[in-house]
């Protein structure tokens, strides 16, 4: 395990310029470990001086052998593991899981858990950006970027915990409903948050957004057209940015979001500061949404009443023998799912986050593939680097806001 | 009371060596950047504001291994990276302490498969163990004092023996 | 199936004489692994889908006729419309060709689909594994691959356990 590898060009011939081999560029490997690649990520990077000619991206540094481990288990129990992938966006990937299970057994969703579940995965888009802002605040040394937004970050946790009991990986949505419903501090701490946020919106803004040392390193970097976004399979605000009007949430809406009234912006000019505009808009409408969502919170049940699927509320079983057996069945077989196979698709605050799920007729799944978006959104970033400086690197992967565990899976 | 007393107004402390030394490590320990996934995002919640790591002296996180003596392994440790997790153990000066932080790094947490060390001290001897998934900032924290309490502990015989 | 759906397969049925199948509003079209450049091809340029958004495998392990069905999902976005194509592969020594100069996507995920599957992809640029280290043998999510897990330790078989886990040297 100690042992130094020697590694020749040898492997790389193919990737890199005829310069790299007489030595007039340097090969120079920005490591797994590094402050400003957002995880464990391996560049190899060819440069003239400062100036990237190439970049060679190595991956599968945190390779967890998800899509196997999830086919060992039933779609119950399987669902733990989806929480842990992209790990920024906890809520939305329990939501596109179940989302496909639902669609591959057809069970319906009642109207009080679909506002439910799109109040916390709103919330949680909101924190996925604040990170986000944060961490590309670090890594351009606005050092204060990264306190603010972790302050705001703590609210938002402050009400997963209320809801759920676990600050990050809560699993609360599931298959048919939520998990339980919530108490009655939830209105009063969401309303708090959104009293507080759109002054803190406008703080960022005013640190950020017309400062010209952030314009100098912003504007006119990284600029990523739209035929190469298209044709690199790149979706979500990096999409957007450069001019494509895009979103699942309008196009396809699932969970009731035809019922709320918001706005998708759309930029034209496709550079990095687009791209932070565009996400800086994104926290404001996410607001919106929630707001809205709380006001119209319906009143009813929180799980679906099929119980050949979904399993019984604890309060029930001690008092009707249909739900003991139900939950014995469930959770200790699981339920047969059709021989069929599904692709169902959510729009995450990275892209389009996806499920393709196929049964077999047993309780254990057959194939489940995520189609992650920061997969694709790296595979874009050797092109939009090439002649711009090493800093610009370091500002165009943050502003790209990859996840190494969305890729490597 | 009396020696303090007399020679207090003296300016002048007695004292072990050893412990001069040991509370001389534990009140600057910095650690290095090692966050792998999750976990790491709770460790940069316990160094913001809210869970501040800065009052126990852990005020910088060096990226180089050169310039820490505590290594935080948060987050799980594929088969591909452990070799750059032992290369950069040992490129840390000695005296050096590991806290293995969450469950994937303690005993390979929710994935037991093909893919992942089931648990870190399978690559670098660990010291504290800190259970969670993710854990919160304050069980961080608590691990932290539990080394600072490892190292007050510590005896020159100890490290002279190897 | 959606009604704009319905000339674009009738399109892709008439020239490449594929069958489909529905289920949940979805469309599955079964090409055969020659015809699969030009029916991306095809849809790209004259149906306008312009997004690639997955290309993965899936294996029936013990038939082994056809053990692989390779899966192309494509995104229409000017139509909002969706459409699923699949290419059976057989067992013994599955190829399939290249669809990188269709869509720039397809580089990392055709290394994907190599290094999980051992589906090899004719004409890539850049065949090398991506997500496994260099030096493994196998092919992780083939069903014939373990899972490779660790046994749960209990009471009585504690010890013997122990004795075989791998601790590390200082």
């Amino acid at each position: 395990m100690t042992q130094i590898e020697e590694v020749s060009l040898d492997q790389y011939k193919h990737l890199v310029s005829e310069r790299a081999l007489t030595g007039e560029t340097m090969l120079l490997n920005m490591g797994p470990q590094h402050p400003s690649t957002h995880g464990v990520l391996r560049l190899l990077l060819e440069l003239d001086g400062e100036i990237v000619v190439n970049c060679i991206p190595d991956i599968g540094f945190l390779h967890t052998g998800v899509e196997k481990n999830m086919e060992a288990k039933t779609y119950q129990k399987a669902e733990v593991m989806t929480d842990r992938l992209d790990y920024m966006n906890t809520m939305g990937n329990n939501l596109s899981y179940v989302m496909a299970v639902e669609k591959l057994i057809d069970v319906d969703v009642p109207a009080r858990a679909q506002a439910l579940r799109v109040i916390l995965v709103e919330l949680q888009r909101i924190a996925s950006h604040l990170v986000w802002l944060g961490t590309s605040g670090l890594d351009l040394a606005a050092m204060s970027m990264f306190l603010y937004c972790f302050r705001e970050r703590e609210q938002i946790l402050d009400i997963f915990e209320l809801v759920s009991g676990q600050r990050m990986m809560t699993t609360y949505i599931r298959p048919g409903g939520v998990w339980r419903d919530v108490p009655v501090e939830f209105e009063k701490a969401v309303r708090d948050f959104i009293k507080v946020f759109p002054k803190r919106i406008d703080e960022y803004e005013t640190l950020l957004t017309k400062n010209p040392l952030f314009i100098d390193r912003m504007v006119d970097i990284g600029y990523l057209s739209k035929e190469t976004a298209l044709s690199y399979g790149v979706t979500g605000p990096t999409l957007r940015a450069s001019g494509v009007n895009w979103d699942l949430r309008k196009a396809r809406p699932y969970m009731g979001y035809e019922q709320y009234d918001f706005n998708v912006p759309v930029l034209t000019e496709g550079d990095t500061y687009a791209r932070y505009l565009v996400r800086i808009q994104e926290l404001r409408e996410s607001l919106k949404i929630v707001e809205q969502a709380l006001n119209k919170l319906p009143l009813g049940p929180v799980r679906s009443e099929n119980r050949k699927f979904v399993p019984p509320p604890r309060s029930e079983i001690g008092v009707s023998m249909e739900s003991l057996i139900h939950h014995f069945k469930l959770w200790t077989e699981g339920f047969p799912a059709p021989k069929a196979s599904i692709y169902s698709a959510v729009e995450s605050p990275r892209g389009e986050l996806a499920v393709f799920l196929e049964g077999d007729g047993g309780p254990k799944p057959l194939r489940v593939h995520m189609r992650t978006p920061s997969f694709d959104n790296l595979g874009v970033v050797p092109e939009i680097v090439k002649g711009y400086l090493v800093a610009d690197l370091v500002a165009i992967l943050a502003s790209v806001d990859i996840v190494l565990g969305d890729i490597d899976r | 009371m009396g020696v303090e007393q007399k020679l207090g107004n003296m300016g002048v402390v007695t004292t072990t060596l050893e412990s001069v030394v040991n509370w001389s490590r534990t009140n600057a320990m910095w650690p290095m950047l090692f966050g792998l996934a999750c976990c790491a995002i709770e460790m940069m919640s316990a160094q913001a504001a809210h869970y501040d790591m800065s009052r126990f002296g852990m005020e910088l996180m060096r990226a180089s291994p050169r310039q820490s003596d505590l290594m935080i392994v948060a987050g799980r440790v594929s088969k591909k990276m452990g070799p750059v997790l032992r290369r950069l153990y040992d490129q840390m000066p000695e005296p050096k302490w590991v806290i293995a932080m969450g469950d994937c790094a303690s005993c390979g947490g929710v994935f037991n498969n093909y893919a992942i060390y089931q648990g870190v001290d399978e690559v670098v001897p660990v010291d504290v163990f800190v259970a969670g998934c993710p854990p919160r900032p304050e069980a961080l924290i608590h691990g932290v004092l539990t080394i600072y309490e490892k190292v007050k502990g510590e005896k020159f015989s100890d490290l002279a023996k190897g | 199936m959606d009604k704009k759906l319905e000339p674009i397969v009738k399109e892709v049925q008439v020239k490449f004489g594929a069958t489909f199948e529905e289920f949940r509003d979805e469309v599955h079209l079964f090409v055969k692994p020659e015809q699969i450049v030009e029916a991306l091809t095809l849809l790209r340029d004259e149906q306008n889908f312009e997004l690639l958004s997955a290309l993965t495998a899936v294996d029936y392990y013990p038939q082994s006729t056809p053990r692989f069905h390779v899966i192309y999902q494509l995104t229409s976005i000017a139509k909002n419309l969706s459409v699923q194509l699949r290419v059976p592969v057989n067992g013994d020594s599955p190829k399939v060709p290249t669809v990188t100069r269709v869509f720039g996507s397809a580089n990392w995920r055709e290394r994907e689909l190599f290094d999980m599957f051992g589906i090899e992809v004719e004409g890539h640029p850049d065949p090398r594994r991506i997500l496994m280290p260099d030096d493994s043998e196998g092919h992780p999510l083939r069903k014939d691959y373990p899972l490779g897990y660790e046994e749960p330790q209990f009471t009585f078989n504690f010890d013997e356990i122990n004795l075989r886990k791998p601790y590390a040297k200082e």
